[in-house]
């Protein structure tokens, strides 16, 4: 393959990943890794360091737009990232040490779990009252429904911060933002709006990937001439993707999404057991 | 200044640096596809790419010499330190709100940082 023709190619997966990714909450890294390892053949290694920095670019790039919305929560966010960011290097430290069959077996089965997740509505009800610990830390805050504010509370903080602690090691070690995990955290365990986590999980998964991303580049993880096409494909994707979430009904494409994610999931564990990857 | 406000700012920041982050790994993308365009490529097995684009001091040295790998390297380098600066206003913001707890906690996440990007100079 010639670099244009693997450039090109590249370029508009990643915009396609990206566009996805944003719509359905889950990232471009969890489709960008796979089509490059599966499709093109690309080293895993190589895929990872291409995709982690992506998903920084779409995490910083998307940040304006998701505030305005005026869902985010900086307080839980900062909070949880002190558990995201010392898994995400204890993650990126363990990825220097598994083989490459390993590693695509893990991911394979990252994806598979997302894709359930993605099957499951999120719990509906707000709960007003925080917790204890919630309370101490001035967790709880309000968010916009309807246009008029509407307040909520935050429970189990101590299982979100640890569950968190596992979606930053997930994010080491595979260079994805791992959202599926950090919204199982906080929409699951610390019961925030689903809204709020998905856009706060955004927010932290680029201060989280930063984390590992040296890491990355010592070890040599991030070749410019892999992640170049990928970053700037996903980014353009994921803005766009951004532009018509907050208006989209994303169910229906959640769905189709999951199928995809876990064809891909089976596929990967697949490759990595018979050697392949 | 109260949270909103601080978000909003820290948002805009990011957007900006992301932005110029991209444009200098695109400037750097269409320089390597002009030279390298009919070179063949093959990715199948892992091999590090040498201190130009591993550490900061070769990246550093080798975009300054206008090399097209080095540029984008950089430009990547830009954009891994947006979130960086993210915390470190979030820092500042706390700060200024006098939120002692917060102050810490970002504190905290930045020295996490710090930690990570030491092990690439």
């Amino acid at each position: 393959m010639t670099v244009w023709e693997f450039t090109a190619f590249v370029w508009i997966l990643s915009t396609l990943a990206g566009f996805l990714g944003a719509l359905t909450g889950l990232g471009g890294g969890v489709i960008v890794v796979p089509a490059l390892t599966l499709a093109l053949g690309v080293d895993i290694k190589y895929a990872i360091g291409a995709s982690l920095v992506s998903v920084i670019a779409t995490s910083s790039g998307a940040a304006a737009a998701y505030v305005r919305e005026g869902f985010s929560n900086i307080r839980i966010g900062m909070f949880l990232e002190i558990a995201t960011t010392i898994g995400a290097i204890i993650g990126a430290f363990l990825a220097g040490r598994f083989s490459t069959h390993a590693l695509a077996i893990i991911f394979g089965l990252v994806l598979v779990q997302a894709a359930y997740q993605s099957f499951k509505s999120p719990p509906g009800d707000v709960l007003v009252e925080s917790d204890a610990l919630a309370r101490r830390l001035r967790l709880a805050s309000s968010y916009p429904v309807g246009g008029k504010k509407e307040g909520y509370g935050v429970r189990n903080v101590s299982a979100g911060f640890s569950i968190m602690f596992g979606a930053g090691a997930l994010s080491g070690l595979l260079g994805i933002g791992s959202g599926a995990v950090k919204v199982i955290a906080m929409d699951r365990a610390m019961r925030i709006p689903f809204k709020v986590s998905t856009t706060t999980s955004n927010f932290m998964i680029g201060v989280t990937a930063a984390a590992s991303a040296g890491l990355y580049l010592s070890r040599g993880f991030i070749d410019p001439r892999v992640a170049m096409p990928v970053m700037l494909g996903v980014l353009g994707g994921a803005l766009l993707g951004a532009k018509v979430l907050v208006h989209a009904h994303v169910r229906t494409l959640r769905m189709v999404f999951a199928f995809v994610i876990l064809a891909l999931a089976i596929e990967m564990i697949a490759s990595g057991i018979t050697g392949r990857i | 200044m109260d949270d909103r406000r601080l978000e909003t700012i820290i948002g805009r920041l990011l957007q900006t640096g992301v932005l110029l982050a991209a444009a200098v790994v695109a400037a750097g993308g269409a320089l390597y596809l002009v030279q390298h365009y009919a070179d063949h490529v093959n990715y199948r097995h892992f091999a590090a790419g040498g201190p130009a684009v591993q550490t900061l001091s070769g990246i550093i040295q080798s975009a300054a010499h206008l090399n097209s790998e080095g540029l984008m390297q950089i430009g990547l380098v830009l954009l891994i330190l947006t979130p960086v600066a993210r915390v470190m206003m979030a820092v500042v913001g706390f700060l200024l709100e006098k939120d002692r707890l917060y102050t810490v906690v970002s504190l905290i996440v930045l020295l996490i940082l710090t930690f990570s990007l030491i092990h690439a100079t």
